[in-house]
């Protein structure tokens, strides 16, 4: 609190001093500030850019339409699977997108939990993302079972076959981890938005505007009463979606890492999993909010401390990726087991040696520029490499399921996987999925929270210290208080000492 | 019919200029002894609860109790379909594997710990409610963008027309206006 510059500070601190930390809002930060910047994306007609962007992401999502229909017309040999590599792209791209969301979780959940202000700026943009990857993982374990019509069987409900799904499954595990961590993200994200939903409801010229924003926002009318549950149940949902974001990355992994296969079967695998999921959720939401806050004006909510810090993270995380990677290593020379140690030999110098290394240099090279300053700060610079670690985390996942299938214990059935057309429309489909889901929302939606953005500014602060001096006489019904009819701002009492100041100047 | 015409006020709306404006007039609003009676404000003003003498939420309790069902609930579906409704040996387990059911346990506490959080939450709001008396006054727009409120019901015992209204000036508001009930 202490750190708060004062509002004078702020509207001149356009540059961000060096050796300071920098303000987390720059620029008019005024509580109708705020409203103007975050509510004129959704209110005003787009920018041509808007129209474009979301014309390539609907053609993208046209793909992924006609594949999946190719594919349950044809079934799931139009893909590139073979006899040991029962699993491709499709456990690739689902592993990949459920990391993506994670970062979401973790910015919006825990970073909440350890009053890490700076999150507010980017949390909704993050949990978005995170809805949005989930229903793009979600897609591809539904559509790689082959009957996809029978996929209602995985639910448990009483049923005229007398059967039920088996509980020790961690298959099983997944259906409930991802699709539950879908559901709870959907919850906490829409609660976040009903004081927002209310200011576009409030701020409604036409009465269709007004109407919907004002079903979703469910009467929200700012009523402290309300606030006090409201706040009380963000935190809670903020304690149970900091397991529950962990649990589901430590269940995917366990897709792997309960089978006997060498290359899958490590304890390490949770953590590594959740680790990478972090990192490459982090990257996403620095490729996407670089692009974001340009387009829509927003670089006074989102400054480069945001990114600094999200770069900050991903150093952390690449680096605990990279030493996942080496332990691995570690462990299967350790183990003395000759299947290990093939598999992680074979890994990053068999057929598949150019997978491996793309992995390794953009996971864990690319992070560790980030503990150059200059580099943090450099957005372009933090726009490529956010892209470099979703390439590598993504190969990160193709290593892992398809470097561990291919040779497996019989030599006579070994083989080469390669994806076909089909698995790259699924791929470049589910981006377009993704983006138009993305387009949507910042059309429609607050993309920063503004009632969270406006509590953290100087002015939300009550003074006390100009409070207190005066308030010590309890009243009564028609009391005299100190200044009669004074329009109530901070310094209406003269007894405020120098020493109260610095809080509101 | 005659009282209803009489007084259709279904209270008062005064607005206040900035956080501590307002913090100032919910203390003595508290120290008045009234019930009825509300702070609105476009964000959660930190501390107000005290100022306004509002008990702490009873929410964890609910969300407690929705984790347990959930987990309780999750558990139980495991052990009856893996024990009663369909018992297969798999993998040489025991009909009832715990450890295996961990997982989908504690993900449906998760979920019904969420449910039962958001719910609760606007069951104590008593949303959603899509109308309100509040909602008649056109300064309240600005109550989601840059504006504070403090607002008395009528039925408040201590509610008096003028003398609220006039004590409410002195306590600093800017604007103050009566506001009718829907009837």
């Amino acid at each position: 609190m202490s750190q708060q510059p004062t509002a004078t500070e702020l509207s001149l601190n356009l540059d961000e001093p060096v050796d300071q930390r920098p303000p987390l809002l720059l620029g008019d930060n005024s509580f109708r500030g705020i409203t103007e910047a975050v509510c004129r994306p959704v209110e005003w007609v787009p920018p041509r850019g808007w129209y474009i962007f979301f014309g390539v992401s609907l053609a993208l999502l046209g793909v992924l339409v006609l594949s999946t229909a190719y594919l349950f017309y044809m079934g799931t040999g139009v893909w590139g699977l073979n006899n040991p590599v029962g699993w491709g792209w499709a456990i690739v791209n689902f592993v990949f997108w459920v990391g993506i969301g994670h970062a979401g979780t973790l910015i919006s959940a825990i970073l909440f939990l350890f009053r890490q202000r700076w999150r507010t700026s980017i949390n909704r943009f993050a949990e978005a993302m995170t809805i949005f990857a989930v229903m793009c993982a979600l897609l591809f374990p539904t559509i790689h079972v082959g009957r996809v019509w029978v996929i209602y069987w995985a639910l448990p409900y009483p049923n005229q076959m007398g059967i039920w799904p088996n509980f020790r499954s961690p298959l099983l595990w997944d259906v409930f981890a991802v699709s539950i961590y879908g559901s709870v993200s959907l919850l906490f994200w829409y609660m976040g938005l009903l004081p927002d939903l209310a200011t576009l409801r409030d701020r409604a010229k036409s009465q269709l505007r007004r109407v919907i924003y004002g079903i979703f926002a469910l009467g929200w009318r700012g009523s402290h009463r309300h606030w006090q549950h409201y706040e009380r149940a963000y935190l809670i949902l903020a304690a149970i979606s900091t397991p529950l974001v962990l649990s589901v990355h430590s269940i995917v992994s366990f897709d792997f890492a309960v089978s006997q296969l060498p290359g899958w079967h490590t304890t390490i695998f949770p953590p590594y999993f959740v680790a990478g999921a972090i990192f490459s959720g982090f990257a996403m939401v620095v490729t996407l909010m670089t692009i974001a806050r340009t387009v829509f004006g927003l670089e006074h909510i989102v400054t480069r401390r945001h990114f600094e810090n999200m770069a900050k993270v991903m150093l952390l995380t690449g680096s605990i990726v990279g030493y996942a990677y080496a332990m691995e290593f570690f462990i299967a020379w350790y183990s003395g087991n000759p299947f290990e140690r093939f598999v992680f030999l074979n890994r990053a110098f068999g057929p598949y040696a150019w997978a491996y290394w793309i992995m390794v240099t953009c996971n864990v090279v690319v992070p560790q520029t980030f503990w150059f300053k200059r580099l943090r700060r450099s957005l372009l610079w933090l726009f490529i490499a956010s892209i470099l670690v979703n390439i590598g985390m993504w190969f990160e996942r193709f290593v892992i399921t398809v470097t561990s299938l291919h040779r497996d214990f019989l030599p006579s059935s070994w083989d080469y996987y390669s994806p076909t057309f089909w698995d790259v429309c699924a791929l470049v489909g589910s981006f377009g999925l993704f983006f138009t889901m993305f387009s949507l929302f910042v059309r429609f939606l607050p993309q920063v929270a503004m009632a969270e953005v406006k509590a953290i500014v100087p002015a939300a602060h009550v003074d006390h210290a100009t409070l207190h001096p005066a308030a010590p006489h309890a009243a009564t019904l028609p009391p005299v208080p100190g200044a009669p009819a004074a329009p109530g701002a901070a310094p209406a009492e003269p007894l405020a000492t120098p020493a109260s100041l610095p809080q509101e100047a | 019919m005659a009282e209803r015409a009489a007084d259709p006020t279904w209270g008062v709306l005064a607005e206040f200029a900035s956080p501590t404006a307002l913090y100032r007039a919910c203390e003595q609003l508290r120290d008045a002894g009234f019930t009825r009676w509300d702070a609105h404000s476009p964000f959660p003003v930190h501390g107000l609860d005290r100022a306004m003498g509002l008990r702490p939420s009873r929410l964890p309790w609910v969300v407690f109790g929705g984790a347990m069902l959930g987990a309780a609930g999750g558990l139980g579906l495991q052990w009856w379909t893996s024990t009663v409704a369909y018992p297969q040996v798999i993998a040489g387990k025991p009909h009832f594997s715990w450890p295996a059911f961990v997982p989908v346990t504690f993900e449906l506490g998760v979920l019904a710990a969420a449910l039962a959080c958001v719910l609760g939450m606007l069951h104590f709001n008593r949303l959603p409610r899509l109308h309100h008396p509040i909602f008649r006054s056109a300064r309240f727009e600005g109550v989601s963008d840059d504006r504070f409120f403090i607002s008395i019901e009528a039925a408040d015992p201590r509610f008096d027309r003028n003398a609220t209204l006039g004590w409410l000036t002195q306590l600093g508001a800017t604007h103050v206006e009566l506001l009718d009930d829907e009837g």
